[in-house]
């Protein structure tokens, strides 16, 4: 028994490494002068390291389970939590002296955002429906008290109270929808529920019913049209750097819960969710891309963009293979790099009292800092799908996954979405590159910053070039973890 | 010398030079900037002159092949090869750039560095487009030649540059998306990006025509064919001097040459099925075009529908199937190359004098600018196709390779020499003869030796190739057969496998 334990300690090392250093942070925060706080920064970055160095020790091929089949560690979750790190602590960096023009730069911010790692790696790892519901309320009510982290702000909380009262409701579908299968199968553990599906297929009717409202809450936390409402305004409520985190980690870990969800527990009922994935994606793709044309406000512009996103990487998963699963993974995870840099660059050119919000206040940034708008160059070049960017890849597996399924009719629909959507990224390059600048101060940026953005930005071109490595290691964490 | 990696050094090359230029224009000055951008251009040509003196032209198959796997697990490989189509379009855009950097000499003063990085790196890009073997690659050669030309037009471009460089991306990847659709049919149909797997894809009469029309949407807006042409004018307008050449001289040679190395080889059976359809939008712009040209007020709108006009004899001599008329397009395309590139150079002569471009606003040229009036007027001779010059021989053979076929077709092509003589004399007599309209005409100062030196070169390449076309007949004409024993429309004189 103690063996036992023991075996599934070591497995979530890394989990318990986070949790007692998201306290730690919050502690030592009490005890230190506000000059000080670069320890703060310091210790939490300690921590994402501390992190990657305990996931990097198991790596290896083999799946394990732990705690009774609840939580598992394979090639998907070690992936996933790698980038999970990366992405956390690019957030850190980023939004360094734009929390402190906004006097956000606190203790709470760090822990909080560890808190909500911490969720998002439990969610990752989970291989039980109640383990995944409670990463996704762990991530899910650090996300909220983020977004009215600036309290006094009356957009902030604002919008807080919406993607709370939003965010509670999809919780409790997909909770409800978990009691039926649970009703249905008689367990919440994944692998039994495959099985039992398998064998003596049960009810149909209350299994569908509880697939919908599985899906519905799904949707609801990747923000897949029609569950995309809050999406647009809780991206123009709260601070930019909660939007960078909302938009950005979170969805590996909505992806992680979906795969392992859907395309694990409910493997047999694939014809069933691909019918409500197809639609989903068609909307996402269609809507996203085309609302997004007509917005002004830079943010709003990022959040229908995230929304389209979010189709293509439906569209993978719809496909139902672990190829189109790869490709998915693949996408999310190039997603992720390229939003981090898009607000990243929207952070370096707001500061104290100015947000950049406006897509007019990137007229002209190709005069006042041309290296700047050479990185944006590249990262709208991704998010529109142009080759040789990592972003023409994630759309190229994706759409191949789709057509290799039979969804070829589908798959032209979304190149000519992909259409529209690269009209408002050259737009921004438009605006960058021909226009005169409206703003005229310089950008002040520190130089490690410069440097890790310069590295993040082009790196979405360098691995354009080489990308057969990262391709290898999706199709690869896919092909082990599910089957 | 070692020629193993010939096509590489071709691509890599310009673009690694323009990156340094990009890298090196706030520390250097224009003057130093251009000199550099000047050398790096002619390097570059002069590596691709091997491409012609160790090419075995009596041999149809790819040669100067490189080969290696790039993303295994797409079956996307690195690889390279040139045929008789692709080698004299190679030596055309390395050429090209080197013409485009003297060209812009004097009238470009703002970002000088980046202007010129963006044509060497399109230079490399636009290479790597005509000898890329895998559809893969060639797709992100294609996608990413877009994004200097964007900027080239956006950047540097007239007063509506706005509104025409987002017409020209849109529409070039409106076409280019479908392209990739038709690239993931075929990837899944044979496993492989290899064009020459493509080639034995076997496919059925139906998926055929889908994977025509498709290639057919990305390869017609950029020749461009009637009725997708309405982004050609609006970009040549706009665009400065060295934009439109290259858009003119290059870009769309691409669209034609992609037929021959895609479209019709990949889907053989539905290019024959839709000859009548091709036909019909190749006379339209030959004939309609034509006309429109006619009345342009703006000197350089006027060229580009003659350009439009022109590359409509391409495609007919393309889709007549015989060998009179492929090789005839061919010479066609290197013709217009030389003469478009001629034209929009001396509308950049005059546009730096006096900074317009109608054609009212000039008179009496000739006056003032002896030496430049005479290259304007060969040239729009060759434009209209004078004999002696190259623009004869291509319209010549297309034409007796379209009577081959049916006497009508011939007959409505060739009418269009009428209207191109039309529209290129009354636009010189407008432009160049007559009293002087203003005071500013009389005191132009002739071409300077730079101009002189660009458009002498010019005229010989014109001249040489009007007189003495089997240069060119001789590069493509093993390849010519080779395509033509493809399509199954002549039979087999050697037993050779076309993938070797």
């Amino acid at each position: 028994m103690n063996q036992l334990i023991q075996s599934d300690l070591s497995l979530i090392w890394p989990e318990i490494f986070v949790l007692s250093m998201a306290m730690v942070v919050l502690m030592t925060d009490l005890f230190i002068k506000p000059s000080m706080r670069w320890i703060i920064f310091a210790l939490s970055q300690f921590t994402l390291l501390g992190g990657a160095y305990l996931t990097g020790q198991h790596f290896n091929h083999q799946t394990e389970f732990a705690f009774s089949n609840m939580f598992v560690r394979d090639g998907l979750a070690d992936l996933l939590k790698m980038m999970s790190y990366a992405g956390t602590s690019l957030i850190f960096f980023y939004s360094r002296s734009y929390m402190k023009d906004r006097n956000l730069y606190r203790g709470e911010y760090f822990s909080l955002v560890l808190f909500a790692l911490l969720g998002m790696m439990i969610m990752i790892s989970s291989h039980n429906m109640l383990l995944v519901y409670m990463g996704l309320e762990l991530l899910s009510l650090c996300l909220y008290s983020l977004t009215a982290l600036d309290r006094d702000n009356q957009k902030a909380t604002e919008s807080a109270i919406k993607y709370f009262v939003l965010g509670a409701l999809a919780s409790g579908l997909l909770l409800y929808g978990m009691s039926m299968i649970y009703g249905a199968t008689s367990s919440l553990d994944l692998n039994v529920i495959s099985t039992a599906l398998l064998n003596n297929p049960t009810d149909h009717a209350i299994l569908i019913l509880g697939l919908v409202f599985v899906v519905a809450g799904l949707a609801f936390k990747l923000g897949a049209v029609p569950f995309q409402m809050w999406v647009p305004d809780i991206y123009e409520g709260s601070p930019s750097s909660i939007a960078m985190l909302i938009s950005s980690v979170p969805k590996l870990a909505a992806f992680a819960i979906t795969v392992r969800i859907l395309g694990d527990g409910l493997q047999s009922m694939m014809v069933d969710w691909k019918q409500m994935m197809l639609i989903m994606a068609v909307l996402s793709v269609g809507i996203g891309n085309v609302t997004a044309v007509a917005q002004t406000n830079i943010k709003r512009m990022y959040a229908y963009s995230t929304i389209s996103h979010i189709g293509f990487i439906l569209f993978g998963l719809m496909s139902g293979t672990l190829n189109g699963y790869a490709s998915s993974l693949f996408y999310v995870v190039s997603y992720m790099f390229m939003t981090l840099v898009s607000f990243a660059v929207l952070m370096m050119m707001s500061r104290k009292n100015f947000e950049c919000e406006s897509l007019e206040d990137f007229k002209g940034l190709n005069k006042r800092n041309p290296w700047y708008a050479f990185l944006m160059l590249i990262t709208m070049l991704s998010m529109a799908g142009i080759p040789p960017t990592i972003g023409f890849y994630a759309k190229f597996m994706v759409l191949q996954a789709a057509f290799d399924a039979g969804f070829a009719s589908y798959v032209v629909y979304a190149v000519m979405m992909a259409l529209v959507g690269m009209f408002y990224y050259m737009r921004i390059v438009k605006l960058m590159y021909f226009d005169e600048p409206k703003l005229k101060n310089k950008l002040d940026v520190s130089m490690d910053i410069e440097w890790i953005l310069s590295v993040n930005a082009c790196a979405l071109l360098i691995v354009g070039l080489i990308p057969h490595a990262f391709m290898e290691a999706t199709t690869q964490a896919v092909a082990l973890s599910l089957h | 010398m070692n020629l193993t990696h010939i096509l590489s050094y071709s691509i890599w090359t310009p673009i690694f030079l323009g990156g340094l230029i990009l890298l090196l224009s706030g520390k250097v000055s224009d003057t130093q900037a251009k000199w550099f951008s000047l050398v790096s251009s002619v390097v570059s040509f002069l590596i691709t002159i091997p491409l012609y003196t160790a090419f075995d032209f009596s041999f149809g198959q790819f040669q100067f092949q490189e080969f290696f796997h790039w993303i295994p697990a797409f079956h996307i490989n690195y690889h390279l090869g040139v045929d008789g189509f692709a080698v004299p379009l190679i030596l055309l855009t390395s050429f090209t750039t080197v013409i485009v950097v003297l060209a812009s000499w004097r009238s470009i003063e703002d970002r000088v560095a980046q202007y010129m990085a963006a044509f060497l790196m399109m230079s490399g890009l636009m290479i790597g487009v005509f000898s890329a073997l895998d559809a893969m690659l060639y797709y992100i050669f294609w996608e990413a030649m877009l994004i200097p030309m964007f900027l080239v037009i956006g950047i540097w471009g007239g007063p509506n540059r706005i509104y025409a460089t987002i017409k020209f991306f849109l529409y070039t990847v409106l076409g280019s998306l479908l392209m990739l659709v038709a690239f993931i049919y075929l990837y899944l149909h044979t496993h492989s990006f290899e064009v020459v797997n493509f080639y034995n894809a076997g496919l059925g009469l139906y998926p055929q025509i889908f994977i025509f029309l498709a290639l057919f949407m990305a390869f017609a807006v950029k020749i461009p064919m009637w009725p997708l042409h309405t982004w050609l004018p609006d970009a040549h307008v706009e665009a400065p001097t060295g934009g439109s050449v290259v858009l003119a001289a290059v870009m769309l040679k691409l669209g034609a040459y992609s037929f021959m190395r895609f479209a019709m080889p990949i889907a053989p059976e539905a290019a024959i099925y839709l000859k009548e359809f091709m036909v019909t939008l190749s006379l339209i712009a030959i004939l309609y075009i034509a006309l429109i040209a006619i009345i342009q007020k703006d000197m350089k709108k006027l060229i580009a529908y003659s350009s439009i006009s022109h590359m409509g004899f391409v495609t007919l001599g393309l889709f007549m199937f015989n060998s009179i008329g492929i090789e005839g397009a061919y010479v066609q395309m290197i013709s217009h190359g030389f003469i478009s590139a001629a034209m929009f150079l001396s509308v950049g002569v005059l546009y730096d004098r006096l900074h317009t471009r109608q054609i009212a606003d000039y008179g009496g040229v000739i006056h003032a600018m002896p030496t430049f009036a005479a290259f304007a007027v060969f040239f729009a001779m060759a434009n209209c196709g004078l004999p002696g010059t190259s623009g004869f021989v291509g319209e010549f053979m297309v034409i007796m390779s379209a009577m081959q076929n049916n006497f009508w077709i011939a007959l409505i092509a060739a009418s269009s020499l009428i209207f191109g003589a039309a529209y290129s004399l009354w636009m010189v007599k407008r432009v160049f003869y007559g009293e002087a309209r203003n005071q500013k005409i009389r005191v132009l100062k002739d071409i300077s030796w730079r101009e002189f030196f660009i458009l002498s070169i010019l005229a010989l390449l014109i001249i040489l190739v009007g007189i003495y076309p089997k240069i060119i007949t001789d590069m493509t004409n093993a390849s010519t057969v080779q395509f033509l024993e493809h399509m199954h429309l002549i039979k087999p004189v050697t037993s050779l496998p076309l993938d070797v």
